[in-house]
C-alpha cells in the first residue's frame, strides 16, 4: 500500500442499490472505500493481491476482487457487496445452505465464498461438481478443506430449483 | 431432549454468512491511529543507531521503542525470553525494534520505510544442523531449548539379537498457518485504567498474562477481548501476545486508540510457523514382524526465541512412536536454536512432523521384513491392556485393526494395489495407495491441566437464558455451538436458550488456551459440570423440581435472582481419577485418552510433470462420541486439507532467515480445484471423562495425511521419499536419479 500521490475527486456509484457519491482518490482501492467510507466491512482482504477472494464484490454484475479495483474504475457502476446480498431478513439460498450445511467456520472467506457462489448459480443453475470447482476456484479457504462448501453449493441450486 | 449427535446449525452462522459479523480489522475507535512495526533487516547483530530520515512530518508520528517499556520487555509465556522491542541485541531477520503509529495509513507506511537501523552484523545460523553443530551459539550455552528423554525397556540389551535393524532419517519443513484473516489488535492504554486490547485471538489469557507483565499493571486493569476470528490453527496460539503488547504501547504513549493489522506479508514473514523437524529412526524387529526396539532421535527447529518450542517438543516425543506396542523405546528429542523468526505452535503441534517419521519408517521396516505396510501394523497395533511409549498403560477400547480394516475396505486398497501393479509399467501417469495409522492425545500433556486448572462459568439470565463463560474462543471450530450442545443436552433445555459469552478477559473465567484439541474433551466437560451447578442450585433452593419444562426453568431462574440475586455457577477442573505422570522421567499416562485413526491416500504420478496429485482420501477415526457431525466432519476435512498442503503444496523458501515466498501467489495452499473427495467416517467409543462421551478432534486431522500420500506415491513409483513438502522438483530428481 503505497501514498496516492493525486487529489481525491467524487465518484459516483450504487452500492447495494441506493446512489452513493465517494470522496476518494482515483488509486484508491475499492476494499478500502467500501470498509471506510462506507463501512461496508463485510468485504475482507485476505492477501491485498488478488489470490484469496476474500475481498469479492459484484461490480455491473461481474464478480471482482475489490483490492484489486481503483476508484476510478467504478464511475458510474453498480457494486453489490455481501451485505446486499439477503433481501432484508430473507438470506439468499446460498447463505442458508451455508449455515446448515457447514460452509462456514471462522467465517472470513465465508462473504467472498457466498459471492462466488450466488455469482456462479446465477450463471449455472444446475453445476455439475467440477462446475463447482472451477467457479469457486478463485477463492481460498483454510479451515473447511471445501467439502462442505460444495455441499452448501450443491443445497442451494436444489433450493433454487424448487422454488 | 438430545442434542448430541446433531448437526444444529452454527450459533453464529447468520452474522458470519451475511458479513455482519465482526473482526477486529472492522473495528474503528474515535481518534484512532494506525499502527506499524519497524523490524530488523539482518538475522543476528547489535543495534548501533536508529535514525529517522526522509521528507516525513516526524513531529506527527508517535514513536516508541524499548525505552518505553513500563514494565518487563519479554513476551511473558515459558521462558520469557523474546523481547517485545529488541534494545541491543537482534536475533532474527524480523525482530521489532521501533514502533510507529499516525492516522493516516498511507503517510505511515511511507513513515516506516524511512527509519534507519544502523547495525553490527553478527554471524548466523538458520539450519537444526548448524544450530546442532553449535556452528554459532546464538542462544544460552548449548543453544538448546529443551530436551526430553522417555526411556521404556532397554533398547542397548536389543539389537544384538534381532533378526532386523533397520535404520532411517526423516524431514520436514515450515508451514505457514495462513489462516485467512491476518493477525491484528486495537488497544487503549493510559496511566489510571490500565490498558485495554481487542483482537484477533486463541488465548485471551495468554495475551492477559504478557500485558499484565508488559505494562506493570494488577491483572484487573488489564483487560483482553476477543474479536471474531478468522482462522488460527495455533498461529494465533501466542504471537497475539506481541501485538497486543505493541498497539498498547503505542496506544500508552499517543493516548489514542492504535490499530495494527499486518498485511499478509508481514503476517508471513514476521509470525510463528511449524517447526522444521528431523527425525532420525533405528528399529529393531523379529524375522515375524514384532517390534523389538524403537530408538528415534527428534529435533526440531524452534527459531530464534523460546516460544511455545518445549511444548512442541514434548507432544511430538510423546507421539513419535504411535500407536504401537513394543517393549523397548528410547526417545531423546531437542528444541534448538536458529535465527530464523521463532517457529509456533501449528495444528497437531510436533506430532505431524514426529509420526510422519515414525509412519514412513514402518512402511520401510514392513518392506524389510518382507510383509504388506498393513500385515505389520496388525502385527504391532497396541492393545487394550498393553503399553504406549510412556508405559501409559491403555484402558480403553482400542480398536486399531479394525479402523484399518474399515479403511482398506471404503477405498478397496488390495484391489487397487493389484490393479495398478498391473497398470503402471505401461502408463505416464503412475497410481498409488498408501495409508498410515496414528493416534493423538487430547488435552494438554501429562500434569498440564491439572497446572492449568481450568475454570468455567454459568449464568442464569431472569429471563430464563443460560450464559456460558468461558475463554474458549470460537475460531471456526465450533466452540460457540458444541458448548451451546453440552450445556443444552445437560439441562434438557433448547439449544436456542443457550449463549455463549464472547470472551473477554473481565467476565469470563480463565478456561486455559484454546488449543491441544482440548475445548471440546476438557473445557466442555467443564460446561457440562457448570450448567449442572446451576440446575442443582435451582433444586437445592426448591424453585425447580426435576422433570421441568421449559417455562418451569425459566421461571425458576427469575424467582431465584428475584430472591437471591445472581445465579452463577463455576467449574473448575478435576483430573480422572487413576492417572499419573511423572515430569522428570517423561514416564505414565502422557493423555487422558487419545483418538486413533487410519488414513488413506490415493494419488497419481505424473511423469511428465512430475506432480503427485491426491485423487481420493479417506479418513477413519474413533474420537468418542461425536457431538455435532457437521463441524466434527468439517474439522477433519479442514486439517485433512492442511496436510495436503504440508505434504505436497506448501513450501517456505529461506533466504538468510527470512521467508523469501511470504505473499499467497508463491505460497500455494490447496484451493477449490485442487482437493480431492475428503470422505470422513467416525467410530464412536464414549470416553467417560468427556462431556457426553466426547474425545478431542482438532488436531488429529493433521498427523496422518502426509505420510500415507507419500506411501502411496511410493506405491505409485517405488521411489522413497523422506521429507515433506515434497515439490515437483525433488520427485523429478528422485525419479531420474
Amino acid at each position: 500500500m503505497s501514498k496516492p500521490t493525486s487529489q481525491k475527486a467524487k465518484v459516483h456509484c450504487i452500492v447495494n442499490g441506493e446512489p452513493a457519491i465517494l470522496w476518494a482518490y482515483p488509486m484508491e482501492r475499492l476494499l478500502d472505500v467500501l470498509r471506510d467510507q462506507l463501512q461496508l466491512t463485510g468485504t475482507k482482504e485476505g492477501c491485498g493481491e488478488g489470490e484469496c477472494g476474500a475481498c469479492s464484490v459484484f461490480i455491473n454484475g461481474q464478480i471482482v476482487n475489490s483490492c484489486l479495483v481503483p476508484m476510478a474504475q467504478v464511475e458510474g457502476a453498480s457494486i453489490k457487496t455481501i451485505e446486499g446480498v439477503a433481501d432484508a431478513d430473507q438470506l439468499h439460498a446460498v447463505q442458508q445452505a451455508f449455515i446448515e450445511y457447514g460452509g462456514a467456520q471462522c467465517g472470513i472467506c465465508t462473504p467472498g465464498m457466498v459471492l462466488a457462489a450466488v455469482d456462479l448459480l446465477e450463471r449455472n443453475p444446475n453445476p455439475s461438481e467440477t462446475d463447482i470447482r472451477t467457479g469457486l476456484a478463485g477463492n481460498l479457504c483454510r479451515c473447511t478443506g471445501y467439502m462442505k462448501i460444495f455441499e452448501s453449493v450443491v443445497h442451494a441450486c436444489g433450493k433454487q430449483i424448487d422454488a | 431432549m438430545n442434542f448430541i449427535g446433531k448437526s444444529v446449525p452454527r450459533k453464529e452462522g447468520r452474522k458470519k454468512v451475511t458479513g455482519a459479523a465482526l473482526y477486529v480489522d472492522d473495528l474503528t475507535f474515535p481518534g484512532m491511529l494506525h499502527g506499524a512495526t519497524v523490524r530488523s533487516t539482518i538475522a543476528r547483530g547489535r543495534i548501533k543507531n536508529i535514525s529517522f530520515e526522509g521528507d516525513i512530518p516526524w513531529e506527527e508520528f508517535t514513536i516508541v521503542t524499548a525505552k518505553d517499556t513500563p514494565g518487563e520487555n519479554y513476551v511473558a509465556l515459558i521462558l520469557n525470553d523474546q523481547p517485545y522491542l529488541a534494545s541491543e541485541d537482534i536475533n532474527h531477520p524480523e525482530e521489532p525494534i521501533v514502533l510507529l503509529a499516525h492516522p493516516d495509513k498511507y503517510l505511515l507506511e511511507e513513515a516506516r520505510r524511512n527509519v534507519r537501523i544502523e547495525t553490527e552484523e553478527l554471524p548466523a545460523i538458520f539450519s537444526l544442523e548448524d544450530s546442532l553443530a553449535r556452528k554459532e551459539i546464538v542462544w544460552g550455552d548449548d543453544n538448546v531449548f529443551k530436551s526430553f528423554l522417555v526411556d521404556k525397556g532397554n533398547v542397548d540389551d536389543v539389537w544384538g539379537r534381532a533378526d532386523h535393524i533397520v535404520e532411517g532419517e526423516y524431514h520436514t519443513g515450515a508451514q505457514e498457518q495462513l489462516y485467512i484473516e491476518n493477525n491484528g489488535m486495537v488497544a487503549i492504554a493510559n496511566p489510571r485504567d490500565g490498558v485495554t486490547v481487542w483482537g484477533s485471538m486463541q488465548c485471551p489469557y495468554y495475551v492477559h498474562k504478557a500485558l499484565v507483565k508488559l505494562f506493570a499493571q494488577p491483572e484487573d486493569r488489564v483487560r483482553v477481548i476477543q474479536t471474531e476470528t478468522g482462522g488460527g490453527f495455533g498461529g494465533k496460539e501466542e504471537y497475539p501476545s506481541l501485538i497486543a503488547g505493541h498497539a498498547g504501547l503505542l496506544a500508552l504513549k499517543s493516548g489514542k486508540p492504535v490499530k495494527i493489522i499486518y498485511d499478509r506479508a508481514e503476517d508471513m514473514v514476521a509470525t510463528t510457523k511449524r517447526h522444521p523437524s528431523r527425525t532420525r529412526h533405528k528399529t529393531a524387529v523379529t524375522r515375524d514382524g514384532k517390534l523389538l526396539a524403537m530408538e528415534i532421535v527428534f529435533v526440531i527447529d524452534g527459531g530464534a526465541y523460546c516460544t511455545l518450542s518445549p511444548v512442541v517438543l514434548s507432544r511430538g516425543t510423546i507421539h513419535a512412536a504411535g500407536p504401537y506396542s513394543c517393549p523397548n523405546v528410547r526417545i531423546r528429542s531437542q528444541a534448538v536454536a536458529t535465527n530464523v523468526p521463532p517457529h509456533g505452535a501449528f495444528r497437531g503441534f510436533g506430532a505431524p512432523q514426529s509420526i510422519f517419521a515414525l509412519e514412513r519408517q514402518m512402511d520401510r521396516v514392513a518392506q524389510a521384513v518382507g510383509l504388506t505396510p498393513e500385515e505389520f501394523r496388525r502385527r504391532n497395533f497396541v492393545q487394550e491392556g498393553q503399553t504406549t511409549a510412556t508405559s501409559q498403560v491403555i484402558r480403553e477400547k482400542v480398536e486399531m485393526e479394525a479402523l484399518l480394516d474399515r479403511a482398506l475396505d471404503l477405498t478397496d486398497y488390495r484391489a487397487k494395489r493389484e490393479r495398478f501393479a498391473a497398470d503402471n509399467p505401461s502408463s505416464r501417469v503412475k497410481k498409488g495407495i498408501g495409508f498410515a495409522s496414528f493416534m493423538h492425545g487430547a488435552g494438554f500433556t501429562g500434569s498440564g491441566e491439572v497446572y492449568l486448572a481450568s475454570v468455567v462459568g454459568a449464568e442464569a439470565t431472569p429471563e430464563g437464558r443460560v450464559r456460558i463463560l468461558a475463554a474458549s474462543t470460537e475460531i471456526g471450530q465450533g466452540t460457540n455451538t458444541i458448548f451451546a450442545q453440552i450445556a443444552a443436552e445437560a439441562l434438557g433445555l433448547d439449544y436456542d436458550l443457550i449463549e455463549v459469552t464472547q470472551p473477554d478477559t473481565g467476565n469470563v473465567p480463565n478456561s486455559g488456551p484454546t488449543v491441544a484439541s482440548r475445548t471440546c474433551m476438557v473445557v466442555g466437560k467443564l460446561v457440562e459440570s457448570a450448567v449442572l451447578g446451576l440446575k442443582q442450585t435451582l433444586i437445592a433452593t426448591v424453585h425447580l423440581k426435576e422433570g421441568y419444562t421449559r417455562s418451569e426453568f425459566q421461571r425458576a431462574c427469575a424467582e431465584y435472582i428475584k430472591a437471591h440475586g445472581p445465579l452463577k455457577s463455576y467449574s473448575k477442573y478435576q483430573p480422572p481419577p487413576n492417572v499419573f505422570w511423572d515430569d522428570e522421567k517423561y514416564q505414565g499416562d502422557a493423555y487422558g485418552t487419545y483418538a486413533w485413526a487410519v488414513y488413506v491416500a490415493e494419488v497419481t504420478v505424473d511423469l511428465l510433470t512430475y506432480e503427485a496429485h491426491v485423487q481420493d482420501f479417506v479418513a477413519v477415526q474413533e474420537v468418542g462420541k461425536v457431538i455435532n457431525p457437521v463441524l466434527a466432519a468439517g474439522q477433519i476435512e479442514g486439517g485433512v486439507a492442511q496436510a495436503i498442503g504440508f505434504t505436497l503444496f506448501e513450501n517456505v523458501v529461506w533466504a538468510n532467515g527470512r521467508m523469501a515466498n511470504n505473499q499467497m501467489t508463491n505460497y500455494i495452499i490447496p484451493t477449490p480445484a485442487d482437493i480431492p473427495p475428503i470422505r470422513v467416517y467416525f467410530e464412536e467409543n464414549p470416553y467417560a471423562y468427556g462431556p457426553a462421551g466426547a474425545k478431542g478432534i482438532g488436531e488429529l486431522p493433521m498427523d496422518g495425511a502426509a505420510p500415507a500420500i507419500l506411501s502411496a506415491i511410493e506405491n505409485a513409483t517405488g521411489v522413497r521419499i523422506s521429507h515433506v513438502p515434497l515439490m515437483p522438483e525433488a520427485l523429478m530428481e528422485s525419479l531420474i536419479c
